[in-house]
């Protein structure tokens, strides 16, 4: 069988860090990097008699991420302990939310591939639910024993579902991007995948095409890079195949990604899975969300980038792709709205589309190289709205407008009007002036001359080369072309 | 001074008759010389003691004493204290010293009251007799071959027989009462969410709640109302106005010799139909006459599902408390045994040395009905029969004021008594465990005696927030009674 028989079925279920100033049941710091376990109060080591009370801010990050994804906003949710043994699990247990999560329902939209070969999908969610995060265990430096770290305890989490909509790698990473932008947009998620802010587990599986039955699901957890993502799916999906092809079976398993080979490697089977006796905390009452709370929450919302995205195909005359493209994160739809305004309402008709081709061409190209965020861009928007405006406005033609950003992103100047000032780019439009120019490179060029006469609209361009570099760059192509056809042809 | 109700205490320390030194070094005497024989104290201290006795005279004589300023006390060794030890009772905690102060703690120690030491208990407070503290059991003043009750049985012991004048305790599913009602002291367990469980060990929390001991409803009064009030660590206290139980002991003016006139008192024919002992039942039909004499009348309601409050409790507690211990993994504090080969090794042994059979006993039913596929056949089963046994409550409360009836049984047993059914023992608790079920407030005071010269205790259980009828009631009742007044001669009272 090849291949192309088989169709592949991944959900994911991501753990979103939630920028919160305090830890979900007590009043410790969530900030990374603190020495190990001064971050740990009574609370977050369980000390006999410690009890958990609920961050408010939580509560409004899980809310706003409820009304980013149209999801259902639980009006009542309770929290639940999931019990287990782990030394960098204080209590024994977690307290998680497990049959009635916060948030429920909801769909995104996410933009797979790139120019013309990609396409939308929606991706429905299933639920997100709030709960606590575990310590850590440090198995290095310890020779032979374990160290146990308790700042992470009590962090802030919200764990995000989806509904096993994904049928690609590229689709899951698409969906973990939509995602990860997502709650960076809404602001309640640094999303900083290194420190562990936002990390993926995957549930892949595998069925013959048109079987209306899924695959037995594994699970690969603990993804915390795109790419990892990305491979660990991939060899997933190569491996389960594999297996089936050869007679076996896949076996209901948790498993992990090791970078280093690229494979994955079982952790537990689905025999070994822990009985969590879940049941609701008695120490928590259940969480009752007000639709007044909802409507608070509602009116602090930023633009969302669905709305944002229309706007700029409606108002702006952006083309679906280009709107999907600016708003994919936060920053650069930021960016790009910010060019737009400083280029101002009285510009001209192009600008907009200008705007957006000079941040998702040139700009993103020079950030990428540099590796840069758009955020930390060297060129700011007023300065490339200045730009963007003396091209519209024809004082430069864009190769010239080129040298401008250049010029902008090294520094040399505040503006776009003060470098083509200083350094006299501004676009010759002075028609006696070009002429001038033209009559010199004709004559020194007869034989380009002979031969566009002769047929050759290669020479043409020849010639009108020579004038842009008599003129060094300024003159007007447009102008350049059209006077020197004239000279020619009369 | 050792048999002056709190009061009279209040009156000597600010009349300058005794100091709180004073005071406090002559109950620490009297621990010392009885506790022994009582074992009503895992930890005695002093030096604590006398430096807060030190404070609160100060505090005495710049005129800024309040009720307890100066008055001696001892916690339940469920509640953490900060620098002393808190056991719960058990050996996976007999090295704990809490870095912090209960909330109740917090609380009386600002009152100024002085605690002279942690009181002994079941450990995790798992039990009726006091007799699963891994510290041995404390004894009945009255006759110390029998147990004082538990889970609170030091507490309940230590007050009647006066090594402190009021004890702090603890009530899951009686451990104030049923110890009240065994050495003939008051105890009252308030309404669910009136005294934080912040720093109140936690064995099943969602029934747990702070209570008090007392000779009489009007030194728990005082107590009471030192214990309560909204902390904000603990996500189920109630967000109420302070309140002064103290200061509604008094009857309505003007109503003479029936204190009591216009109290409805509820008896519910399930708890006077069978099972009760003939001795506790005419010390109980006494009382019903007094309260009667007194000017309230009596009123038959039911509560018909009372009788599943046993087994629903021992789904629920269990399952609650299952999970609340597995904090004591010997990780972090408390026992971690000596030799173990990997972690889930150490896990084993720890326990396994350090919880006594009754602990392991609830953790192992408390893991079984939580698991997968029993959980909806036990858990949700019983928190079904919860509502229906609230609901059972507000019906009966409608029609009346008060409901009152045996606080338990029988006269408290002889230690071993029991042997090792422990379901039997479970049963002693039938009066008592619907009411944490229920979340209301429920009283114990002493009624009589039966054979032994053993005390027997009648119970008033109120609304919601009726702590305050419940306390007055029982202060009538006191008011025309001496059964509060009496002591046991085993500590020379």
């Amino acid at each position: 069988m090849s291949r192309s028989d088989w169709e592949v079925v991944i959900g994911l279920e991501v753990h979103a860090q939630l920028n919160t100033t305090s830890k979900i049941f007590s009043g410790s710091s969530i900030a990374f990097g603190a020495e190990p376990n001064v971050q740990a109060s009574a609370v977050d080591i369980a000390l006999p008699g410690v009890l958990p009370v609920l961050n408010r801010g939580v509560v409004e990050r899980a809310i706003r991420l409820g009304l980013a994804l149209g999801s259902h906003i639980a009006p009542k949710s309770v929290f639940a302990r999931k019990n287990y043994f782990y030394p960098d699990l204080p209590k024994g247990y977690q307290i998680s939310q497990f049959e009635l999560p916060v948030v429920q329902g909801g769909t995104i939209t996410i933009l797979v591939g790139d120019g013309d070969k990609s396409y939308e999908k929606t991706v429905r969610l299933t639920r997100a639910h709030l709960e606590e995060d575990a310590g850590k265990s440090l198995h290095e430096d310890f020779h032979g024993m374990t160290g146990i770290d308790l700042n992470r305890a009590g962090t802030p989490l919200l764990e995000i579902v989806s509904e096993p909509d994904m049928r690609s790698s590229a689709e899951a990473v698409a969906y973990a991007r939509a995602l990860h932008a997502l709650v960076r947009w809404i602001d309640i998620c640094d999303g900083n995948m290194q420190e562990g802010s936002f990390r993926c587990d995957a549930n892949v599986s595998v069925r013959k095409r048109g079987a209306e039955q899924f695959g037995t699901r594994r699970e690969v957890k603990n993804l915390n890079s795109f790419r990892f993502l990305q491979q660990a799916i991939d060899y997933e999906v190569q491996w389960q195949i594999a297996t089936i092809e050869d007679g076996g079976s896949i076996q209901q398993a948790t498993v992990l990604f090791d970078p280093d080979t690229g494979e994955t490697r079982m952790m537990r089977s689905k025999e070994d899975a822990h009985d969590y006796r879940y049941f609701p905390d008695p120490d928590l009452l259940p969480l009752v969300i007000s639709p007044e709370w909802i409507a608070r929450v509602r009116s602090e919302m930023p633009e969302l980038p669905v709305a944002m995205k229309a706007r700029f195909i409606a108002e702006l005359g952006l083309s679906a792709y280009d709107a999907t493209t600016l708003t994919a994160s936060k920053e650069m739809a930021s960016y790009y709205q910010a060019t737009v305004d400083a280029a101002g309402a009285a510009s001209a008709a192009q600008v907009p589309k200008l705007c957006a081709n000079w941040v998702m061409g040139d700009l993103a190209a020079r950030l990428n190289k540099a590796e840069l965020d758009i955020a930390a861009s060297p060129v700011t928007p007023a300065q490339l709205a200045g730009l963007v405006t003396r091209i519209a406005d024809n004082t430069i033609s864009n190769a010239i407008a080129k040298k401008v950003f250049e010029a902008l992103w090294t520094g040399e100047g505040a503006s776009a009007d003060e470098i083509i000032d200083k350094q006299g780019l501004k676009q010759v439009t002075d028609s006696g002036a070009i002429e001038g120019l033209i009559d010199e490179v004709l004559a020194a060029n007869q034989k380009s001359v002979e031969e566009f006469r002769a047929g050759k609209e290669k020479a043409f361009n020849a010639l009108v080369g020579q004038v842009m570099k008599a003129s060094k760059g300024k003159a007007s192509p447009a102008q350049v072309n059209e006077l020197l056809r004239k000279k020619l042809g009369g | 001074m050792i048999n002056a109700s709190l009061t009279a205490l209040r009156r000597a320390l600010d009349d300058k008759q005794i100091s709180s030194v004073e005071l406090a070094g002559l109950f620490l005497d009297r621990i010392e010389a009885h506790n022994p024989v009582l074992n009503a104290f895992i930890t005695i201290d002093r030096d604590g003691a006398l430096a807060a006795a030190g404070d609160a005279d100060a505090r005495i004589a710049r005129g800024a004493a309040g009720p307890l300023t100066g008055i001696p006390l001892a916690h339940k060794d469920v509640f953490c204290t900060e620098g002393v030890l808190t056991t719960c009772g058990s050996k996976m905690l007999a090295n704990f010293v809490s870095p912090y102060d209960a909330h109740v703690v917090t609380l009386i120690k600002a009152a100024g009251a002085v605690s002279l030491g942690k009181t002994n208990m079941d450990e995790f407070a798992m039990g009726s007799s006091n007799e699963n503290s891994h510290f041995g059991p404390a004894r009945n003043p009255w006759n110390t071959a029998h147990v004082p009750g538990g889970s609170s049985g030091g507490s309940a012991a230590a007050v009647a027989s006066r090594l402190v004048p009021i004890a702090t305790g603890t009530d899951t599913g009686g451990s104030v009462r049923q110890p009240a009602a065994f050495t003939g002291v008051t105890g009252i367990k308030p309404t669910y969410g009136v005294v934080s469980r912040y720093g109140m060990i936690a064995y099943a929390s969602s029934l747990d709640q702070g209570g008090a001991f007392g000779a009489s409803a009007e030194d728990c009064a005082l107590l009471l109302s030192a214990m309560t009030g909204f902390d904000a660590r603990d996500s189920t206290s109630l967000e109420r106005p302070p309140q002064d139980y103290a200061a509604a002991l008094a009857p309505v003016a003007g109503a003479g010799d029936k204190p009591l006139a216009g109290l409805r008192i509820g008896l519910p024919r399930e708890f006077f139909a069978e099972g009760m002992s003939d001795e506790v039942r005419a010390a109980v039909d006494a009382a019903l006459d007094q309260y009667r004499a007194l000017g309230a009348t009596t009123v038959e309601v039911s509560l018909p599902n009372a009788k599943l409050a046993i087994p629903a409790y021992y789904v629920i507690a269990p399952a609650e408390a299952s999970s609340n211990l597995s904090r004591f993994d010997g990780v972090r504090y408390g026992h971690r045994a000596a030799d173990y080969g990997d972690l889930n090794d150490m896990y084993c042994k720890s326990r396994a040395e350090g919880f006594g059979a009754e602990v392991k006993r609830r953790i192992l039913v408390g893991t079984y009905v939580l698991s997968h596929g029993y959980y909806d056949a036990y858990y949700l089963q019983a928190q079904k029969l919860r509502r229906l046994i609230a609901e059972d409550f507000r019906r009966a409360l409608g029609e009346c004021d008060v409901i009152a009836g045996p606080t338990t049984p029988t006269t408290a047993w002889a230690l071993g008594a029991m042997g090792d059914d422990p379901v039997q023992m479970y049963l002693a608790d039938i009066y008592t465990i619907a009411v944490n079920l229920a979340g209301l407030p429920g009283l114990s005071h002493p009624c009589g005696f039966g054979a032994g010269s053993l005390p027997i205790g009648l119970q008033l259980i109120g609304n919601y927030f009726a702590e305050g009828t419940l306390l007055a009631t029982a202060h009538q009742y006191q008011q025309a009674t001496d059964w509060h007044q009496r002591r046991p001669a085993v500590a020379g009272v």
